[in-house]
């Protein structure tokens, strides 16, 4: 295990951590409201972990919804892993099985962002980094979930104290993040019409399905463009 | 009761999770059955990123009052300039301003 990598990837995954600690006070909150336990939110946090869908799925167990739709919910808020999985497979393709299996079950937009960053920069995806990064983020989502929980009833209206803002103003900064991209304008115009027409005319979640794929179709239709990706071969290379 | 678990619940937070690791490890499946990839699906995959995270903002933005508007707008000039967690606090600075002086 490469300390200094391990250390670096903690270091980067505690600023996420500590900017996501209010959702995940919040998720706890709104998950004892509905009616969950202490420990179910704990679970959730624990096997689900991924903010928004937990958030859509505490939504819905509240609302008396059937199960299978609870599920194919989550499952529709988290479409955009597939995307993730696939954009981030040339990058750790040097990983062992048991190593993929840790980096897929911690691949959240964060972790998939800050990877890619990595993998383009030259740097190299290696699995102390990766996984460094995951438990920083991991642990205190847990934690703070469960602490959210315990106090959920006791915390004022999240309004007030401006927490439902954090996290659009969050995935804005990570958009932005990418902005020096080919093709990221037309994308993210493509992207955010999608998105809001989906919202208006089809429902949420499906919004963000629709959205990402209609910036993606728009993206492979665009010219070619003649950027290469360096961290491509070198990781080809190690492999 | 409030700290045990009921079974069908717990079934359903498995199931929702195992829905998501699906879609975590699903794109990777896919794409390792492809031998080579053509590069007009590297063009779209690199795109994903910023595709996806725009379909978690946009909504946000259109859908939100005032407040939630002025706080991304505030984000969005401070983080084209500074790092991640001033943009936050920019927005979040923001919305609070909006709601607590403002009255929005």
């Amino acid at each position: 295990m490469n300390r200094s990598e391990f250390n670096q990837g903690l270091k980067g995954g505690l600023i996420i951590a500590l900017s996501s600690a209010p959702f995940a006070v919040l998720f706890g909150a709104v998950a004892s409201d509905n009616g969950l336990s202490v420990m179910e939110a704990g679970l959730m946090s624990a096997t689900v972990y991924a903010g928004a869908s937990q958030l859509v799925g505490i939504e819905l167990f509240g609302h008396q919804v059937a199960p299978w739709l609870i599920v194919l919910s989550v499952f529709a808020v988290n479409f955009r892993h597939i995307l993730y999985s696939a954009a981030l497979t040339r990058y750790i393709a040097h990983f062992t099985p048991v190593q993929k299996f840790f980096t897929f079950f911690v691949l959240t937009d964060p972790q998939f962002a800050e990877a890619v960053k990595r993998g383009e920069s030259g740097r190299g995806v290696g699995f102390p980094w990766y996984i460094g990064f995951g438990a920083a983020i991991y642990f205190p989502w847990l934690f703070f979930s469960v602490v959210g929980a315990f106090f959920g009833r006791m915390m004022g209206d999240p309004r007030a104290l401006a927490i439902d803002v954090l996290l659009p103003v969050y995935f804005l900064g990570l958009v932005i993040g990418f902005r020096r991209k080919p093709g990221f304008y037309p994308v993210v115009v493509a992207s955010a019409l999608g998105s809001v027409l989906g919202y208006h005319f089809v429902g949420s979640p499906w919004h963000v399905s629709i959205g990402a794929a209609v910036g993606v179709v728009v993206a492979a239709f665009l010219p070619l463009s003649t950027e290469s990706v360096p961290a491509n071969t070198a990781t080809e290379m190690e492999s | 009761m409030t700290d045990l678990i009921s079974v069908d619940m717990a079934l359903l937070i498995l199931a929702a999770a195992a829905a998501t690791f699906l879609t975590r490890i699903g794109g990777y499946v896919l794409i390792t059955r492809m031998t080579t990839i053509p590069p007009r699906m590297e063009q779209a995959l690199n795109a994903v990123p910023a595709a996806v995270l725009t379909t978690l903002v946009a909504p946000a933005f259109f859908n939100g009052g005032w407040d939630v508007k002025i706080a991304m707008l505030a984000a969005l000039v401070v983080g084209v300039r500074y790092p991640g967690l001033l943009l936050l606090g920019a927005g979040w600075a923001a919305a609070m301003i909006c709601r607590h002086l403002l009255g929005f």
